[in-house]
């Protein structure tokens, strides 16, 4: 039986190695500056897991995530900035009580978008329910009408430019180019003290467990093997009276999900959100994450996401002009040599060997005790 | 909206917003010639697209800089020379990057736009390295200045009319290759039925190499014609390079003649709105439309009718 355990033997030592990783070495040993630098490469990871389902599963690359990473970050963004422009806060401004780009651009009352962010509950649903139900009109647009591969992926990506020209250009409404900036409290709670990045960071590694349990939830179930299905043989999943749009839909939404959960808890972690997480760079770096990761595997996004901003940061911290060529390389080596990514090396080429030295020292020791036992015999 | 004009006012308006749509029309055109070729033709996704233009509009840039200080006597006519080097440059380029890279993707389009992501990465980087972070503009011959008074009212500048000159000569020069030479029936073969062509004698390999190569030099071109009416910047290609897929699909993918058509109207839309509304919204707008088109005839507007 394949099924009837949630996670496989390398799966859950995959998962505690990863736990022990997040939850104790990393805060043990790094200071809250670097941690708080792991946490923002970890919110990549929420998207990294809805594109192994989408992307890796589903056979549908979206290169538009960066859209709900963006959508999600503006939710709790635009919460967070009313919040810090109460009418106490903001009381040198023409207008005070609202957010001070609006009063610089000579805005005079609240746009009636903002206005349901004023409520915490509110914008915990939207930041879940405003990504779902945008990836629902786009999905349920392209795939009822069987667009897909290519020219989904030329048409998310139209839309996150589209999404950030309109940002960029709405400056009174979304704070411009600079995006939203001086974010201080979350329901009353200052989230600029370190002691409050150090609980964010825990609160987001839940979070990405969270993420990942469900994640492995749907690609246990028979809908995860329709995904695979759909990926290999559309026409036969479609023939056998699957609707394959549906299963569609929904795969995009849950990664639109997964991606607008990473992007509030980028927005909570580094303090503000900005056009330059939603557009058509952005996107690509996300779907490189995956890559080089491993698009099959759920621990590999995770350890991609990780991988890949570290070694940004440190590169582009020490020498700045080879980061672009040392990704762009290895963007071109994973396509090229390794597909499976750095989870498909490690099963490929780690895991067979480690298991032979098991089986080796396990074959001996069983040898050994015939050995032993032989002569008590 | 028109209320403040009259209606002389609005004619010139029109012509002359209708006239910087042809030229937007015409880069669109030149980009979207060289991508049709490679994304239409031979299913190749080219994201580094817009480096090769770049490339082109860097070889602008240098035998500009040459021939002013070497030859000054063939300033005026240097463009010449330098769309020649231009399209030599990134059809080399453009070949090479076939035979390290795209020959060994055919199988999987999705993995040669993650591919050739990383190579527009790497070109951009190289470009920073070698020319520098800031823009850079070519001097223009004399001649190319200035602009043509049409009425009293009506502008017409001379540079602009000559980028749509040289995207009619090219668009004829493609569509002769394509359509009329023996080399082009062989590519259109390959695109139909990669199999049979190889079964009745093509070299499918040499035929993908070129048309890869044909493509970016067309590419290069484009560059060389950008740099009269724009200055050139290493990241510029970028901002190209979702108009141009946009362009392409909307005209249905193998579609040339789709192409120039969707060009022109997208191109068109634009200009028209920009005068009205803010340069992004209407930006936002045709986008929108187009993706809005796109999903309800998800081939474009002229499909070909193959057998999958």
């Amino acid at each position: 039986m394949i099924n009837s355990r949630f996670f496989n033997r390398s799966e859950l030592l995959g998962f505690l190695a990863l736990a022990v990783l997040l939850f104790l070495i990393l805060p043990l040993s790094l200071d809250i500056f670097r941690l708080n630098l792991v946490a923002k490469y970890l919110t990549y990871a929420f998207v990294g897991i809805g594109l192994v389902l989408c992307w890796g599963y589903g056979g549908i690359l979206s290169l538009g995530q960066g859209v709900f990473f963006g959508l999600g970050g503006y939710c709790m963004a635009m919460y967070l900035k009313l919040e810090a422009s109460s009418v106490a806060n903001t009381k040198i401004q023409s207008t005070p009580g609202i957010p001070d780009f609006m009063d610089w651009n000579q805005l005079t009352a609240l746009p009636f978008f903002w206005k349901p962010f004023h409520s915490f509950p509110i914008t915990l649903l939207a930041i879940l329910l405003v990504p779902a139900f945008f990836a629902l009109i786009i999905g349920a647009a392209m795939f009822k009408r069987r667009v897909g591969g290519v020219y989904f992926a030329i048409i998310t990506q139209a839309i996150a430019a589209i999404l950030t020209i309109l940002i960029v250009g709405q400056q009174g409404y979304t704070g411009g180019i600079n995006g939203i900036t001086d974010l201080r409290t979350l329901h009353g709670w200052d989230i600029r003290t370190d002691h409050a990045k150090f609980i964010l960071y825990f609160v987001e590694v839940v979070l990405l467990f969270g993420c990942i349990v469900a994640a492995q939830f749907i690609r246990l179930t028979k809908l995860g093997r329709i995904l695979v299905a759909m990926r290999e043989q559309e026409d036969r999943v479609r023939f056998s009276g699957y609707s394959v749009a549906n299963f569609k839909i929904f795969a995009f939404c849950a990664a639109a999900v997964f991606a607008a959960i990473g992007g509030a808890m980028f927005t909570l972690e580094v303090g503000f959100m900005s056009p330059s997480f939603v557009g058509i760079v952005p996107s690509i770096e996300m779907v490189i994450y995956t890559a080089v990761g491993g698009r099959m595997s759920i621990f590999g996004a995770v350890w991609g996401a990780l991988l890949v901003n570290f070694a940004k940061t440190s590169l582009s911290e020490s020498f700045p002009q080879l980061w672009l060529f040392g990704l762009g390389a290895l963007f071109i080596a994973v396509v090229l040599a390794f597909p499976n990514g750095l989870s498909g090396i490690w099963a490929d080429h780690v895991q067979p060997r480690i298991d032979r030295l098991l089986a080796s020292r396990k074959s001996k020791s069983a040898a050994g005790m015939i050995a032993d036992g032989a002569p008590a015999e | 909206m028109f209320g403040d004009y009259s209606i002389s006012d609005l004619g010139a308006i029109l012509a002359m917003q209708g006239f910087a749509g042809l030229i937007l029309f015409s880069v669109y055109v030149l980009m979207a010639l060289g991508l049709a070729i490679i994304f239409g033709q031979m299913g190749v996704i080219n994201m580094a697209h817009g480096e090769f233009m770049i490339l082109g509009a860097y070889v602008t840039w240098m035998t500009s800089n040459a021939v002013q200080h070497t030859a000054p006597w063939l300033f005026p006519g240097y463009f010449f020379i330098a769309m020649i080097l231009a399209f030599i440059a990134s059809g080399a380029l453009g070949m090479l990057v076939e035979w390290a890279l795209i020959r060994h993707l055919y199988k999987r389009p999705l993995d040669t736009l993650l591919a050739t992501w990383g190579l527009s990465l790497i070109l951009q980087q190289a470009y920073r390295s070698i020319f520098g972070a800031r823009e850079v503009g070519v001097e223009l011959p004399e001649w190319m200045m200035g602009s043509w008074q049409a009425t009293d009212s009506i502008q017409i500048p001379i540079n602009g009319m000559f980028v749509m000159a040289l995207t009619i000569l090219i668009t004829i020069v493609v569509f002769y290759i394509l359509f009329w030479s023996s080399w082009g029936k062989q590519v259109r073969a390959v695109v139909q039925n990669r199999v049979m062509a190889g079964a009745v004698g093509i070299n499918t390999e040499k035929v993908d190499r070129y048309t890869f190569g044909l493509g970016c030099g067309i590419a290069g071109i484009a560059g060389s014609a950008f740099t009269m009416i724009g200055s050139t910047g290493p990241t510029a290609g970028q901002l190209y390079i979702v108009d141009t897929f946009l362009v392409v699909v909307f005209g249905g993918a193998a579609s040339l003649f789709g192409t120039i058509a969707s060009a022109f109207s997208i191109s068109q839309t634009q200009s028209t709105l920009e005068f009205f509304l803010s340069g992004s919204m209407a930006k936002v707008i045709t986008l929108l439309t187009i993706v809005a088109i796109l999903m309800v005839r998800p081939q474009g507007l002229f499909a070909l009718k193959v057998r999958k």
